[in-house]
């Protein structure tokens, strides 16, 4: 038997690696995970030191992105806030993912009145704008850590339930899960053991590419103000900060703005690079 | 001679008496199983024959306890696996049964495998479901399930994800996953239909050995008359819902009795006659448009009037192991 020895052309790991929007999504991205670990190393200053005598000073070899109105320096607050806005996107976005991808499952699966129900509540929290939505939910739950991820993550459960749903529906249908059936597998096992590895490629593009969003989301909030209270850094609250010196001093908002665009390219390059990994149909 | 002495001392594995199995079309429940009984012993194999929608394979869910319940149900009868009444029992404890005591086989091995999973995992499965093993003593019964399929170099394939199998060892990985917990009935429905001819025959040679080997009572359904000639050891003629003969399988094929037998005898190509295939004229009626009494009466060249009353399945009086629900040819 030769078959042991036969492949289905090349696996979605070797269609990655060939993809150079992937590799350097996943740098750009990896890069900054890093120096969000390494902030304390990292940065050249404390984050929240003011120093009075050289308030909205010019990028210099001292400052490389200058300093703020309370003479704080820009770069260490941007190393510091990638600390919070990428941690808040990446716990809110696995939290909505879980959530999300496990409803979606079971209404899928099961179908009849409980899939029309979540549908339908998912159509009605998808109708809102993201932005509404977790404006809505921090304005109603108090803008702290724990209630700006929580908004965040609920803004994310609808998408998940949606794709895994659709999914599932289509997966359902396999002879394999007729073969799980007649072994005596309970609709649990079924559910995550067989239907949930088989849907897996997708949530994970699905993610990706939400995880952009939640950060862009978090930046949002915090630069109308709904964000991580003061003097805690985050991206969007030291553009929201540098906002006010804006003509005087652009660099306050332009360095944070330009790390939340680095990420979100990155991110938006992880995720279709991913698709095109996992879509036989786009194999080269 | 002697093989038919220890079919005899075998105790009957899988009972089914007088089963109804109905299914809702558009809002109203029609029988499209009526009142379908036989027995399978271990080490036999019985066959259930007809051609599409005749109900063969309604009655294998019924058995395994796999109807929807908004799509059908058992409205009568029994069902007895291995001593324990399928229809009586909950839903749990069919769970329980199913891969366990019962284990069924389909069509279609290119289909029947979790693409995503690896076919040691998959075959170990159910052993970890049913019998509480851990993953690596699973992973361990696993290689020797697929040895004893005859899976070449086992314990380098059992890794290995379903796409790097062919068709015929893919069903090999299906038997072996069915069999992993020793089940005392397997239901096999169309196992070979999608396989090449030679590897039809060793698919099935490899059932009939391990038949043998645990003492199985296979129900093997398919519309191959060649393959139910080949293993089979009685045969249940199905049509519209209705066993229409039933017969030990050399009675059936030297005297096929019921008019549909007979046309399906002779719409099967044959190398030792150069005759011309016949067809059987007309189609099977849908359910809602089943006629009363005997279902083939539509189609059937020897109509009487008194088809349109249902006849009994009949013993012939030549061979009283011989069955035949038919007016004319009862008597």
């Amino acid at each position: 038997m030769s078959a042991a020895t036969v492949t289905g052309g090349p696996t979605a790991w070797q269609r990655a690696r060939r993809s150079p929007g992937l590799v350097i999504g996943l740098m750009v991205v990896v890069g900054m995970v890093l120096v969000a670990v390494f902030a304390p190393w990292l940065a050249p200053y404390d984050p929240d030191e003011q120093d009075v005598v050289v308030p909205l000073a010019a990028p210099s070899a001292e400052h490389l992105f200058g300093t703020d109105y309370f003479g704080r320096d820009v770069l260490s607050r941007v190393i510091w806030g990638a600390r919070i806005s990428l941690s808040i996107g990446i716990v809110s976005t696995a939290a909505g993912v879980i959530v999300g991808t496990a409803i979606g499952i079971v209404a899928g699966y099961f179908g009849g009145w409980l899939d029309r129900a979540i549908t339908a509540a998912a159509d009605v929290l998808l109708s809102f704008p993201q932005l509404i939505m977790g404006l809505l939910l921090v304005a109603v739950l108090g803008a702290s850590t724990g209630n700006l991820i929580l908004a965040i993550a609920v803004t994310a459960v609808p998408a998940f339930i949606r794709i895994a749903r659709g999914s599932t529906l289509a997966m359902r249908e396999r002879d394999f899960v007729d073969s799980c059936r007649v072994l005596g597998f309970s609709n649990l096992r079924i559910m995550f053991g067989h239907v949930l590895p088989n849907i897996m490629d997708e949530i994970v593009v699905l993610a990706s590419l939400w995880l952009a969003t939640a950060i862009r989301t978090e930046s949002t909030l915090a630069f109308i103000g709904l964000g991580v209270p003061p003097p805690t850094a985050t991206w969007g609250s030291i553009v929201r900060e540098g906002f006010d010196n804006l003509l005087d001093a652009p660099w306050l908002s332009l360095c944070p703005s330009l790390a939340i665009l680095a990420v979100m390219i990155g991110l938006n390059l992880i995720g279709d690079g991913l698709r095109d990994a996992t879509d036989p149909k786009a194999a080269p | 001679m002697s093989a038919a002495l220890v079919r005899q001392s075998e105790a009957p594995l899988l009972q089914v008496e007088g089963l109804t199995t109905s299914i809702r079309v558009g809002g109203a429940w029609r029988d499209a199983v009526r009142e379908v009984s036989f027995t399978v012993a271990g080490r036999e194999t019985v066959a259930l024959v007809g051609e599409s929608g005749c109900g063969k394979s309604l009655t294998a869910l019924s058995i395994m306890g796999l109807l929807a319940a908004k799509v059908g149900r058992v409205s009568a009868g029994r069902i007895t696996v291995d001593g324990v009444d399928m229809v009586a029992a909950s839903e749990r404890q069919r769970e329980a049964m199913r891969g366990d005591r019962v284990a069924m086989i389909f069509q279609e091995p290119m289909t029947s495998l979790n693409p995503v999973l690896t076919i040691g995992f998959q075959i170990g499965e159910a052993l970890e479901r049913h019998r509480g093993m851990s993953r690596k003593a699973a992973r361990a019964r696993a290689i020797e399930l697929l040895e004893r399929v005859r899976v070449p170099s086992a314990k380098a394939r059992i890794d290995a994800y379903p796409h790097q199998f062919s068709g015929g060892m893919r069903q090999r990985v299906m038997i072996a996953m069915a069999l992993a917990c020793e089940p005392r009935v397997l239901i096999a429905d169309e196992p070979t239909t999608a396989l090449d001819v030679t590897i039809q025959a060793q698919v099935l040679a490899l059932l009939a050995e391990l038949q043998r080997e645990v003492g199985l009572a296979i129900l093997l359904i398919t519309h191959n008359l060649g393959v139910v000639a080949s293993v089979a050891d009685r045969v249940l003629v199905m049509y519209g819902g209705d066993v229409v003969e039933n017969a030990p399988v050399r009675s059936f094929f030297a005297r096929p009795t019921h008019p549909y037998s007979e046309g399906l005898l002779k719409a099967m190509p044959r190398v030792d006659s150069a005759g011309e295939l016949v067809a059987i004229p007309g189609h099977v009626p849908t359910l809602p448009d089943m006629p009363d009494g005997c279902r083939f009466q539509a189609r059937c060249p020897l109509r009487i009037e008194r088809c349109t009353e249902r006849p009994p399945l009949a013993p012939l009086r030549a061979d009283p192991a011989h069955e035949v629900r038919c007016w004319v040819r009862a008597s």
